[in-house]
């Protein structure tokens, strides 16, 4: 399994995600600027933001979302903007201005409605904003959400969408998962100790009837998204910045490792940063892929089950394409789930 | 029957009230001049067991004894020594009333002659005032005296079960964050928590401290604020005094068991306080005004009660500021008999155990006496003891340098205190003693310095290796030109391994230098009775000899750097065909393999033998916590890193109870053993996995039942809110080809055209 390194960024990566083909792969930085790649070769599709006057970030990008058709792309950056680009032009369509940093964006399954969450700093509070997206006219865009949720406790790190888009899924700082109602704003289920740290990814399975997330509590687990019932723990022995549910194998990968701030201190295989695999049913470890020198921060897997692409604090990213011998080793022998697509 | 004879004249009735008349006034004349035994005897004291004479050595006994109390510093004239006679037998009662001039003397002398010994025996000295107040306790047979409970017998779980475990497990202890786990070790690496009805044993209040076995796995000990407790039987667990034991010790931070487990010494940084009023009643009962300002105590197990306090050393001087406590400060005898401290400089310390009186009263004087170590027994000593015909204990001391006398090493007998063998050395900066664990070698490694060399800093090593069966005490010397900063016998054995180092960045600790060790094997030659080597391995890292405790086997581990993380698996007897004898010692030294555990701080084979453990404790700042488990083969059987992992500790076993013939007989029919073994194996092996195979599909059915809901649910509300499942335009990328066109620059040339 030989990894393509895409290599453009200057800093640290903040997320990735593959549009829904698989074709294409967007990477966040913090070095201002979205990056879109093939990943069948590694080559550089084309930059979004990075010459002056373009209508770019300016500021840590800290997060991307693509819809599902690949027209629209969302950012959302420390400069306090967030902002609508056209994915075939790189051009940048609208801009939503707030009073903090935006930390992600998501689209929703029918692509006409998108979240954000507003990062809580100097007085402000934790706010996800629901807004809808007007596809006819892109750069006519309002600026008045549909809904807007203030937290009063535990900011929100990440959130996700629910299948039908009637609730989004929130993980927090304290450690806490949340299911918010869309329409009302209203917290309709919580589970407060869902993890012992701060939740640094939430992510969905293929269907959406469940996710995973990752904590700084070096575990992942799996959640019902209906009911926010614990699945699955995944114990390891490092924080988590990431974690993802691949399709066609019942696998998930984690990726994390020791805090950027002491990294330097600490040689490469003592930092742990590698993508682990673990088997998503008998919560058992079953392979590490090595190669980054940083932590990793964000993972990504293809829609379609094929490739996976990790983002480190090292500034590449490594696209991974399964070989042949991933789909067909069976660890476990002949046990094996019904297949999810 | 009367006691009064019959009066004549009286009529039964008159004679009746005589009687009674008589037997009331001798009561209150009994009354009246009665002795109070309390009052007015204090200058009186009772000596018990003086040897049984005849008349005519009467005078001779009474010279002897009154020479006796004088050199003990409690003289007393003839008249005043009083010795009741028998006169039926001819003989004294064997016992002496001494009458002092005043209560002060009385009491010096009792304290003075209590213990002594007379001849082959011991007198026990007694206030006069005692004998009668505690013979006279108003206690009947089989009553309590006021003021004693008496407690319901509760009888013990079995102390020892675990050892009754069918295929012969062993267990081990698993100690994380504040999870403490017990395990038996499956065949290989299936681990299976021990049950107690079914449920694996737990308990929250193991995880306070930290834990430890005791020697012979009876008890397992955990350490709290408060003090030390021992968990015992079955289930670890059961009522407090008897299968739990709790000692309180305010702040314990070490505890120390004797060998054969009857006695504990627990040491706390922080001096006992007097706790006469103090509202725990646990203190306040344990301890005395006497055991103030104390931070070590020495406790009887069984009885559960403290035998003695000890105050805090003084904490002695090195070249670099006071020097750390060396721990354990307090050796126990092999046999449970003495306990002793080295006071630096001074002597040794010898205490008889249970009483905790010092052997013959005072220590023994060594002028200058650095380390002392105990030489342990072999199982022949024991059954000798047994039999009533063993040797005395001894132990090994060393003194160095002093003016016009060279260091020495010294083997004392106890409590015959007789100098066994003493050997002279130069230049001595330090000894360190190693003792094989049958007591059939001695090895003092003497780190030495250069002859006029100004510091006394060691540069080279000689090891002293002493034959202790043979007579005589042979010594052999083998001179090093190398630090050797490691020594390890083999257990029963007559070989030894060392680590030594001629690295200049030895000792240094410098960072990211990895520090290169010699290791070398050395062997008893048995015809020519002294140690040869037989093998050398130049350039190893690793720094730690780990042998099993059966022999033969030897782990060669690389603890403590912060790149190198290896362990080495040693067969010194590997054969491949038994037939043919290989005459060359050594000849059969082979490593069987390697492995790599990261992050490695500590090692520990099982107590068969069997398996090794390697572990890495966050308490020791390592970057992977967890344990693994080794066979003796050197394959890895089990790797867990765990977070926040603390303790892996193999539950000790006490000796076999098999007699050398039943072993032998074991040892002829091994092979019929094996087979029997074999299939357990394979059927244990197949129901492991069966096991695991049933719980993996209850795994999955339950998955894709959940899942199977989930989305029907999920169908139904799309369907409800008029929604169409998205699916995901995907053209097949399968048949799709990424072309890429490269281009390939094959040759160039270059002509420069002249026009």
């Amino acid at each position: 399994m030989k990894p393509i390194i895409l290599q453009g960024h200057e800093r640290s990566l903040t997320q990735i995600v593959f549009n829904s083909e698989g074709d294409l792969l967007f990477s966040a930085s913090k070095d201002s600027v979205i990056n879109a790649w093939f990943t069948s070769n590694g080559e550089r599709l084309g930059t979004f933001g990075g010459i002056k006057g373009d209508g770019g970030h300016n500021g840590t990008v800290w997060t991307v979302a693509v819809d599902s058709q690949t027209r629209f792309l969302i950012t959302g950056a420390a400069d306090n903007t967030m902002k609508l680009w056209e994915i075939a032009t790189g051009k940048c369509l609208f801009t939503w201005e707030f009073l903090t940093a935006v930390k992600r964006v998501a689209f929703n399954e029918d692509d006409d409605t998108i979240l954000s969450i507003t990062e809580q700093r100097s007085g402000q509070p934790s706010i996800i904003r629901i807004y809808k997206i007007n596809r006819e006219e892109p750069t006519l865009q309002t600026t008045t959400p549909i809904t807007t949720m203030t937290l009063s406790g535990s900011k929100a790190t990440v959130a996700l969408w629910t299948p039908l888009s009637e609730y989004i899924l929130t993980g927090h700082e304290s450690g806490k998962v949340a299911k918010y109602d869309v329409k009302s704003g209203e917290e309709v289920n919580y589970v407060d100790d869902a993890h012992k740290g701060e939740i640094t990814d939430i992510q969905s399975s293929p269907d959406g009837t469940y996710f995973i997330t990752s904590s700084k509590d070096k575990t992942a687990r799996i959640f019902d998204s209906e009911t926010l019932e614990e699945m699955k723990v995944f114990p390891t022995e490092t924080p988590l910045n990431s974690a993802c549910i691949a399709p066609l194998r019942p696998y998930i990968i984690l990726g994390g490792g020791q805090d950027a701030m002491s990294v330097t201190t600490t040689s490469q295989r003592a930092g742990k940063f590698e993508s682990r695999f673990w088997h998503k049913l008998f919560e058992e470890e079953v392979g590490r892929v090595k190669g980054h020198f940083g932590p990793i921060n964000t993972l990504a897997v293809h829609p379609q089950g094929k490739a996976y692409a990790s983002g480190a604090e090292d500034g590449f990213v490594r696209v991974h394409w399964f070989d042949e011998t991933y789909f067909r080793s069976r660890p476990f022998g002949d046990l094996e789930p019904e297949v999810e697509v | 029957m009367s006691e009064f004879e019959k009066i004549e004249g009286l009529t039964e009735e008159e004679q009746l009230d005589f009687e009674a008349e008589l037997q009331e006034g001798y009561a209150d004349i009994e009354d009246k001049y009665a002795v109070d035994t309390q009052q007015g005897f204090e200058n009186v004291l009772v000596v018990d067991n003086i040897p049984v004479i005849d008349e005519g050595k009467k005078q001779k006994l009474v010279d002897r004894l009154r020479q006796l109390f004088a050199k003990a510093g409690a003289p007393i004239e003839e008249d005043d020594i009083s010795m009741p006679w028998d006169d039926k037998a001819a003989t004294n009662k064997g016992f002496i009333f001494l009458t002092y001039p005043d209560a002060q003397q009385a009491e010096n002398a009792l304290r003075a002659l209590d213990g002594a010994s007379f001849g082959k025996s011991t007198l026990y000295v007694n206030r006069f005032g005692d004998i009668e107040r505690y013979a006279n306790l108003p206690v009947g047979e089989g009553e309590l005296p006021t003021g004693w409970r008496e407690k319901a017998f509760v009888e013990k779980d079995h102390l020892r079960s675990w050892l009754g475990d069918s295929a012969g497990r062993d267990q081990y202890l698993t100690f994380r964050d504040t999870d403490v786990a017990i395990w038996w070790n499956g065949r290989n690496g299936n681990a299976e928590p021990v049950k107690v009805d079914g449920k694996p044993l737990k308990n929250s209040k193991w995880g306070e401290l930290y834990l430890q076995w005791s020697p012979l796995g009876t008890y397992l000990t955990s350490l709290h604020r408060v003090g030390v407790a021992l968990w015992s039987g079955p289930k670890l667990d059961g009522p407090i005094g008897v299968n739990v034991l709790r000692f309180t010790h305010p702040g314990v931070r070490l505890i120390q068991y004797s060998p054969c487990e009857n006695y504990l010494v627990t040491w706390s940084e922080d001096p006992l306080e007097n706790f006469e009023n103090h509202p725990n009643a646990a203190l306040r009962e344990t301890f005395g005004p006497e055991d103030e300002g104390n931070v070590f105590v020495v406790w009887d197990i069984k009885a559960q009660r403290v035998l003695r306090t000890f105050p805090p050393e003084k904490p002695v001087q090195g070249e670099d500021g006071p020097q750390q406590m060396p721990w354990p400060l307090f050796k126990w005898s092999p046999d449970d008999a003495y306990i002793a401290k080295v006071n630096v400089g001074t002597g040794i310390s010898v205490y008889e155990l249970p009483g905790m009186g010092l052997l013959d009263k005072k220590s023994i004087k060594i002028e200058g006496v650095q380390n002392f170590e105990w030489c342990p027994m072999s199982d022949k000593d024991f059954a000798a003891r047994k039999a009533g015909k063993g040797k005395e204990c001894s132990f090994v001391f060393w003194t160095p340098e002093a003016q016009n006398q060279p260091a020495r090493v010294s083997i004392m007998s106890i409590p015959s205190r007789n100098i066994l063998r003493a050997k002279n050395l130069f230049n001595v900066t330090d000894c360190k003693f190693y003792w094989q664990n049958q007591g059939d070698y001695l090895c003092v490694k003497v780190d030495r310095h250069a002859r006029k060399a100004k510091s006394k800093k060691a540069t080279f090593c000689n090891l002293e290796l002493f034959r202790v069966r043979e007579k005589d005490y042979p010594v052999e010397v083998i001179e090093f030109k190398d630090y050797v900063p490691q020594f390890a016998w083999e257990p029963q054995g007559n070989r030894f391994a060392i680590v030594s180092s001629n690295d200049p960045n030895y000792g240094q600790g410098i960072p990211g230098v990895v520090v290169k060790y010699n290791i070398d094997f050395y062997q008893l030659d048995q015809k020519k009775g002294d140690f040869i080597a037989i093998k050398h391995l130049d350039g190893k890292i690793a720094n730690t000899l780990v042998w099993s405790p059966r022999g033969r086997h030897i782990a060669l581990a690389t603890i403590g750097s912060s790149q190198k993380f290896d362990v080495e698996f040693w067969d010194l007897d590997f054969v491949v065909d038994e037939r043919r004898e290989t005459s060359e010692p050594g000849a059969n030294v082979t490593m069987l393999a390697s492995g790599e555990h990261y992050g490695i701080t500590d090692i520990a084979w099982d107590p068969s033998g069997r398996y090794l453990a390697t572990s890495a404790s966050a308490w020791r700042q390592t970057p992977e916590p967890g344990y693994c488990i080794w066979d003796f083969k050197g394959q890895q059987l089990v790797h867990q890193p765990q977070d926040r992992f603390k303790q892996f500790l193999w539950r000790n076993r006490p000796a076999t109870l098999l007699s050398k013939d039943q072993i032998k007989k074991v040892r002829k029919e091994l092979k019929e053993y094996s087979r029997t073994f074999d299939e357990e194996d394979a059927a244990e092996e197949n129901r492991g996995s069966a096991e695991k195979l049933a719980q993996r599909q209850r795994d999955i059915s339950e998955w894709n039942a959940w899942r199977s809901r989930n989305n029907k649910k999920l169908s139904e509300r799309r369907s409800e809110l008029g929604k169409e499942k998205k699916v995901p335009i995907v053209n097949h990328q399968d048949d799709e080809k990424v072309e890429e066109i490269v281009e390939e620059l094959i040759d160039e040339t270059e002509e420069v055209v002249v026009g």
